[in-house]
């Protein structure tokens, strides 16, 4: 792996790098509109954009059902969600010229400081390593399946009781109290709402 | 592939998710640029993971795991921001200043008194005053 930098250098990259690199210049500049665009709808389809250039990385990177997921997950029901919640929240629909608060320069020194120290700490790390990308897939599902439960069962079930409290939880803050609130009342009240 | 590809894409995701955080007033948006930030973080621990070719493959399961929590992170954060809504009538989380400290400092602050070694004929000469200004400063809020 020292040798990665001799035999493999930057000037001359291979083809799964010129394409990561484009879909990367793609998913980062979507990512910036959506940090900064003034229009509230625009960011979240930009969001999108962002997130679908994400999977096209996990795909490079022969993740393949990360890919998949990310797609269902994050661009099929987050961004919905999103945008629902935008709905709901009664979001202006064009430019709001209040997207942005007070503290935008600070915010920006931050992020760009970050941004700076960041890349040249991992830079001069990683600068010299070389993920291998042959040989037999690393994330396809057969992979996945068969590390995900047989290693990895007991988080995994755990996280399915983490995914129903938060489901409790996001109907029980989300359900209208009604004026009096008597116990045994609600659920008939919540059932009539409906 | 050299692994300073993923690694600084990485990095400059999460530092535009940073900047979203911080800048954005509606709530919704901030909830986005965490989006973006754990999307870093995912990339990061994929890349790790074929790099290493780990047999537990533990960064591609941390991976799933991640995708979940945030997946329960954003109901639960929406369902939060739609509360302070219906509540308030805005999501701009700047302007949710409940928990604030006056601009003035600690000192300021209605009931908090400021000399410890006060007698407490003193204190209950002030009290009425000090309630009074506080009535004030709230009726002025």
């Amino acid at each position: 792996m020292t040798l990665a930098a001799t035999t493999h250098g930057f000037l001359s990259p291979t083809g799964v790098e010129i394409a990561f690199l484009l879909v990367g210049l793609v998913t980062l500049g979507a990512a910036l509109v959506t940090v900064t665009t003034k229009q509230l709808v625009h960011a979240a389809l930009w969001l999108v954009v962002a997130l679908g250039g994400l999977a096209v990385e996990y795909l490079l990177l022969t993740a393949e059902f990360i890919a998949w997921v990310q797609v269902l997950i994050y661009v099929g029901s987050v961004v919905v969600l999103l945008l629902f919640g935008l709905m709901l929240t009664r979001a202006p629909i064009g430019r709001s010229p209040d997207a942005d608060s007070g503290n935008r320069p600070a915010a920006l020194a931050v992020a760009v400081a970050a941004a700076a120290a960041l890349v040249w700490v991992v830079v001069d790390a990683f600068r010299a390593t070389w993920i291998d990308l042959g040989g037999p897939a690393q994330g396809s599902t057969e992979v996945t399946g068969a590390f995900l439960f047989r290693h990895w069962v007991l988080p995994f079930e755990a996280l399915s009781v983490l995914l129903l409290a938060a489901l409790v939880g996001a109907i029980v803050l989300s359900r209208k109290r009604g004026a009096d609130d008597g116990a045994g009342q609600g659920a008939p009240q919540a059932k009539e709402r409906r | 592939m050299h692994l300073a590809y993923p690694a600084v894409l990485a990095v400059l995701l999460f530092c535009t998710g940073l900047y979203g955080v911080l800048a954005r007033r509606n709530a919704i948006l901030v909830l986005m640029s965490v989006e973006l930030m754990l999307n870093a973080v995912n990339l990061n621990l994929v890349a790790f993971d074929v790099w290493l070719r780990d047999t537990l493959h533990a960064g591609q399961a941390l991976t799933l795991f991640t995708i979940a929590i945030a997946a329960a992170e954003i109901g639960i954060g929406l369902a939060i921001v739609l509360l302070v809504h219906r509540n308030r009538g805005s999501s701009d989380i700047d302007r949710l200043r409940d928990l604030a400290e006056p601009p003035g400092g600690p000192g300021t602050r209605p009931g908090s008194g400021t000399g410890l070694g006060a007698g407490p004929g003193q204190d209950a000469e002030e009290a009425p005053q000090q309630t009074t200004s506080a009535r004030q400063s709230e009726a002025a809020a």
